[in-house]
């Protein structure tokens, strides 16, 4: 490829972004090398803090700078209510909706034996920890509306069942194989408070 | 919403709509569309006749009509197929005429797709997530020479053949149909592994028996509705009788459908074993069949001779075309490949009376313009030759 080693190295790394395949990262390539000082550099800034700064939060799998993270932290919030997501985006669509006034717990992923997604590789061992550690009196399954997502439910579900804790559902006013993360806040809102 | 109506709809059949305008297409521009590098052809709704000879383009505008409907249209190909053989990705514009007014559809192959094979879907110029938009705009029936065996052939196409009527009343059947699916291969993956968890099984378990029982029961419904709508008349071809036959269907006759869930979870948990030493899951919807009966002669379809197989199938498809009139309050827009040419010259005649009477754009293709004759000013005839379509 014309340019250099280092733009291949941009294009093959940019490739890995969910989304971009090779030529939309060429193209993504060449819109920040022709904006080096409105994107680029403050872009490869960000990206440098980020990596020195954001981890997991060792309690809740949220990304923060500090851990526990901010909303682990936050005593306004009701800990004895959970919200189990898949992923950080969905506890991010969660707070956007801000109907949601507890705590959080990332899975890490949904059930899939075709993608090799095993409970192992889950959070799921934690979170029944959790519900016993911390006096949870309810956990809401907020997973999509997807065969993966509502398999994992299932399976929490099934795992939790010996804590004895109220576990309930959102209300998936979706058609199957809807994502929470392009749920608008309002249904999101409503789904949240028709839980079952 | 489409779907409650199906139940209701059989009484209404007879009683057609007259005011309704019809739902057609009235613009078709297509770009680099299998032969047609760049195509526009203006319509009004009456039927369209195309006439041309061998390798004209006739089917591939039937083809591109039908992409006007969620899936992989009536020769279920891989999108890059359709695009044109040194051409870019293929994309078509249309503009279909509704109760609601026209409605602008585009779509085609996505040239972003990097490998991944995508569809993308305009309506009124607005990009739409995933296709199952296009199912509220107009609903596509077809009938093609690739499907004159589907009585003779495996059961896999004749579930096919229903599930695709169903989604013309029920566009969410296909999601169920996609996640029943999933799930199946997820099962079929950890009974391979042997070593699936115990709860993970039951989890997966539960939304087969929940997805399932859902599509046998939508299944039934939509045979027991074109059934009852080819009762009441079909005119000189024979009446088909129709239903859906398999373990869970009889379950559904048997009981109600919460019990045909628990007995289906039941089945598939004490099935593990000889599932994975069968390698593949013994009992479920991906088992039913669609059984259709010649009714005046009392005959299995597949033993019918091969025109009154045609026949049959036929008046199926325009059973389901009253069925889905009656549900919308307009008729679908009706694909006709080649059906022309093998009716006798009496059924030929009453189709074109029923797709008259139902006011129902149908496009019909043959190689002989005199077949298309008896239709003179009702129908828009245009003469395909070379991929270049002109009217007559
Ligand atoms: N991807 C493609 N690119 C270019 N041409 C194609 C492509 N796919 C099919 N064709 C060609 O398009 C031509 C017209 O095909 P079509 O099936 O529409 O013919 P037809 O008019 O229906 O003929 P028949 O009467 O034999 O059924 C054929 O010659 C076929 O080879
Ligand atoms: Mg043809
Ligand atoms: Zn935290």
């Amino acid at each position: 490829m014309a340019g250099g080693p280092e733009i291949e190295r941009l294009v093959l790394l940019l490739a890995k972004l969910p989304g971009l395949g090779p030529r939309s990262a060429r193209r993504v390539a060449l819109f920040l090398l022709k904006r080096r000082a409105q994107v680029l550099e403050p872009l490869a800034a960000a990206m440098a803090d980020a990596a020195a700064k954001v981890r997991p939060c060792s309690r809740c799998g949220n990304l923060d700078t500090v851990d526990p993270c901010q909303l682990c932290r936050d005593d306004r919030r009701d800990g004895a209510i959970l919200c189990v997501v898949a992923d950080v985006a969905d506890l991010w669509a969660m707070e956007r909706s801000g109907a949601f006034l507890g705590r959080y717990h990332v899975l890490g992923g949904v059930l899939s034996a075709l993608d090799g997604v095993r409970p192992d590789d889950l959070a799921i061992g934690r979170l029944v920890d959790r519900v016993g550690a911390e006096g949870i009196s309810e956990v809401v399954l907020a997973l999509n509306a997807t065969v993966d997502g509502q398999t994992t439910a299932h399976y929490v579900a099934e795992r939790l069942e010996p804590t004895g804790v109220r576990v309930s559902r959102l209300a998936h006013g979706v058609p199957v194989g809807g994502e929470l993360d392009y749920l608008d806040e309002g249904t999101l809102a409503a789904a949240l408070k028709a839980r079952r | 919403m489409i779907a409650p109506i199906l139940s209701s709809a059989a009484g209404s059949v007879a009683a057609r709509s007259e005011a309704a305008p019809a739902v057609a297409v009235t613009r078709l521009d297509l770009s680099d569309f299998r032969c047609y590098r760049q195509a526009r052809i203006d319509l009004d709704s009456r039927p369209v006749a195309l006439a041309g000879p061998n390798g004209a383009g006739k089917t591939n505008l039937l083809e591109a009509v039908s992409f006007l409907a969620p899936g992989r249209g009536l020769r279920r190909a891989r999108l890059t197929e359709v695009d044109r053989i040194g051409g870019g990705a293929w994309a078509m514009a249309a503009t279909v005429q509704t109760a609601a007014g026209p409605i602008a559809i585009g779509t085609g192959r996505d040239p972003e797709g990097e490998g991944r094979e995508r569809r993308l879907v305009r309506i009124d110029g607005a990009p739409q997530r995933g296709q199952a938009a296009l199912a509220e705009v107009a609903g596509i029936v077809w009938l093609t020479p690739q499907m004159d065996r589907l009585f003779l052939e495996s059961a896999g196409g004749r579930r096919r053949f229903v599930d695709r009527l169903v989604y013309g009343f029920d566009p969410e059947h296909a999601g169920r149909v996609a996640a029943y699916e999933h799930a199946l291969r997820e099962r079929g993956r950890l009974l391979r592994e042997r070593s699936g968890d115990r709860g993970w099984f039951s989890a997966l378990e539960e939304q087969i028996a929940g997805q399932g029982v859902a599509i046998v029961a939508a299944r039934r419904e939509l045979a027991a509705a074109i059934d009852r709508a080819a009762a009441e008349g079909v005119g000189p071809f024979p009446r088909p009788a129709l239903a859906m036959e398999g373990t869970v269907d009889t379950w559904l006759d048997e009981g109600p459908a919460l019990a045909a869930e628990e007995r289906l979870r039941a089945m598939l948990a004490a099935g593990r074993r000889t599932d994975a030493e069968t390698g593949s899951t013994a009992a479920g919807p991906h088992r039913s069949d669609l059984a259709v009966r010649h009714a005046g002669k009392d005959m299995p379809a597949a033993q019918c001779s091969t025109g009154e197989q045609k026949a049959l199938l036929l008046a199926i498809v325009l059973a389901d075309v009253r069925l889905q009139a009656a549900a919308r309050g307009v008729p679908p827009i009706l694909l006709l490949d080649e059906v022309a040419a093998h009716l006798d010259p009496d059924r030929r005649s009453h189709l074109y009376d029923e797709i008259l009477a139902l006011g129902v754009q149908a496009w019909l293709t043959g190689t002989d313009a005199e077949l298309f004759a008896p239709l003179a000013g009702a129908a828009q005839h245009l003469r395909v030759a070379d991929a270049i379509v002109t009217p007559r």
